[in-house]
């Protein structure tokens, strides 16, 4: 694990490995979201987004809490089908697809957009069972073939040293941090295309959030990542692109984005200045 | 100084007071609990014996035992189980998963069962009568009886299943949607065994409440104390046995003691059970 990645000069602006990946040299929208707005109950929480999510690359979404951050990233995979009162307009393009479309089969798009929320969400079921249940609902049955997956995904987020000696245990017996890196390896399992992170290292403590932020750092290039974070630093380290989100009123609105040097270096909206200068300072 | 050492010692006191009232309902609530189980152990042990349990009543009840009257329970308990009991944890599903906690629907149903569970169980006796026994031509049966006491429990049934599929994590509910689990996939495999131990409860009050029962019944399912060869026999039910003998039969104190003994004993067994499996979900089991 080269954690000495984020050790480095704590004001260094460049990203490391940024530069490095072909494809944000070469942005190619994965996700288009024109026009997104969104209400509960009535009342506006986003207010027309546009935006689009790069191939292969880390956006973060950053800004101040209630700003609908979360509320953006469960439109894209239509969990806010699940709140009662919320409604969504506008149109959301995943792989130039209409995800609002009549057609959209809802359970396959999100296995295709997977989720890690904010707080740990193990099932009460064994860490084998966390991940061999959803591979059974898609259709993926197999012993060996399930537990090939099991393996690799462990092992892709550093858990397999820690549990592969107990995965009948309960996961609710793993730690925090061990938790999220299972709910990340049980998303994983789904062979997603685009990962939404909600705030996955803010529940955690330092060093298991140190872990998880290697972690994500490592699936850059293989996977296309949103992440929300209030960590404006582990922002900066981990991400190719940056979105800043304000909210006037209640109504969230995207104020500024770009890539990530330009939000935190150069941002050309005095909020952004303001909120970044803020939270430095 | 003094002042702090005052409120000192008046805290003390009032904490000594509360305690002191905490262990006097306690105790109270025990004596109450003892002294009717010795009462019934006083007079009911000396006639219980195996014969008691296996042979049938006669002359009234006076002489031989209980085992028709034990078979009519069980099957009336059987029917209003088998009947309530699907009805019952569908709604409680319906109404949790899949209709919206205020749409009118589920108002409604849950308007219903508040009204449901506060009838006297006499009322139901009466409407069983009426429905069950004349206008569906059951007759004093124990089917009628057992689909009665159905309608009884559909409450205490729902409500508890309700509580329970409530209470069991949002957030398990999100995550398998955002696995691409289906609904009723996220139900089967997370969100009913996790309520499993409260259904269970649930299952067990009802069973307890059944089997205590007697004004539902008085009219339903009669009072025939013969060994029942179908379910549309009148049979008669344990708690109604309890209530015939002392209140109709002379000198039928001693088997309605014996009788009386083991319901508690079967009541005390289902509640200690029931605690149990309540007990069990705080304590979250590993489902593997
Ligand atoms: N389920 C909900 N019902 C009603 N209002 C909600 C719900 N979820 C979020 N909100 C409101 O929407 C706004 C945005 O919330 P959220 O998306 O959680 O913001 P963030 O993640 O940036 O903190 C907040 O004002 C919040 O109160
Ligand atoms: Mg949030």
């Amino acid at each position: 694990m080269n954690s000495n990645q984020h050790t480095g000069k704590p004001d260094a602006f460049t990203l490391g490995p940024l530069e490095e990946g072909p494809a944000c040299c070469d942005p190619q929208p994965v996700v288009q979201v024109r026009n997104l707005s969104l209400l509960y109950d009535g009342k506006i929480a986003l207010d027309k987004v546009t935006l689009d999510i790069y191939k292969g690359c880390i956006t973060a979404l950053i800004g101040p809490s209630g700003c609908g951050k979360t509320s953006f990233l469960s439109a894209i995979n239509r969990l806010t089908d699940l709140i009662p009162g919320c409604r969504v307009t506008g149109e959301i393009r995943v792989n130039n697809r209409d995800i609002h479309h009549p057609d959209t089969h809802v359970q396959r798009l999100r296995r295709q957009v997977g989720m890690v929320f904010q707080k740990p969400t193990p099932f009460p079921l064994s860490i084998r069972r966390n991940l061999s249940l959803p591979l059974n609902e898609h259709g993926i049955s197999n012993k060996t073939e399930v537990a090939a997956i099991t393996g690799q995904v462990l092992r892709d987020v550093g858990l397999w040293d820690e549990v592969h000696d107990r995965l009948d245990a309960s996961a609710l017996s793993l730690s925090g941090g061990q938790q999220q890196r299972l709910c990340i390896a049980r998303a994983l399992a789904l062979k997603p295309q685009i990962l939404l992170m909600d705030e996955p290292c803010s529940a955690l403590d330092p060093l298991a959030s140190g872990v998880v932020e290697d972690l994500i750092r490592r699936l850059r290039g293989r996977y296309t990542i949103v992440i929300v974070t209030h960590n404006l630093a582990q922002a900066r380290r981990i991400a190719n692109y940056a979105a800043f989100f304000w909210v006037s009123g209640r109504a969230g609105q995207l104020i500024e984005f770009g890539r990530c040097q330009h939000i935190f270096e150069s941002p050309s909206h005095e909020l952004t200045a303001a909120y970044i200068n803020g939270v430095r300072g | 100084m003094r002042e702090m050492k005052n409120i000192h010692t008046a805290q003390v006191l009032r904490e000594r007071a509360v305690q002191f009232l905490i262990y006097v309902a306690v105790l109270l609530i025990s004596a109450v609990f003892i002294w009717i189980l010795a009462d019934l152990a006083r007079g009911g042990i000396a006639h219980l014996s195996w014969e008691f349990l296996t042979e049938s009543p006669r002359d009234a009840g006076r002489a031989g035992g209980i085992a028709s009257i034990l078979v009519s329970t069980l099957l009336i308990l059987l029917v209003a189980l088998l009947t309530a009991v699907p009805v019952a944890w569908t709604s409680a599903i319906l109404l949790v998963e899949f209709v919206p906690a205020d749409s009118p629907f589920g108002k409604t149903v849950r308007f219903s069962l508040h009204v449901l569970a506060g009838v006297p169980s006499i009322v139901f006796g009466l409407f069983g009568n009426a429905f069950f026994c004349i206008y569906l031509g059951l007759g004093f049966s124990i089917l009628s009886g057992g689909l009665t006491l159905a309608c009884m429990l559909l409450p205490i049934l729902t409500s508890t299943a309700e509580a329970g599929l409530r209470a069991v994590p949002h957030a398990y509910r999100m995550s398998a949607s955002a696995l691409g689990m289906t609904h009723t996939a996220a139900l089967v495999h997370l969100i009913l065994p996790a309520a499993a131990p409260v259904l269970a409860a649930g299952l067990l009050l009802g069973i307890g409440r059944a089997l205590a029962e007697t004004a539902a019944l008085l009219f339903t399912s009669g009072y025939v104390e013969r060994m029942p060869d179908s379910l549309l026999d009148s049979g008669r039910a344990l708690a109604l046995h309890i209530f015939d003998l002392s209140m109709n039969v002379p000198g039928g104190d001693m088997p309605a003691y014996a009788s009386a003994l083991v319901l508690a004993g079967l009541l005390l067994c289902i509640n200690i059970t029931a605690m149990k499996f309540a007990h069990g979900l705080q304590r979250r089991k590993i489902m593997t």
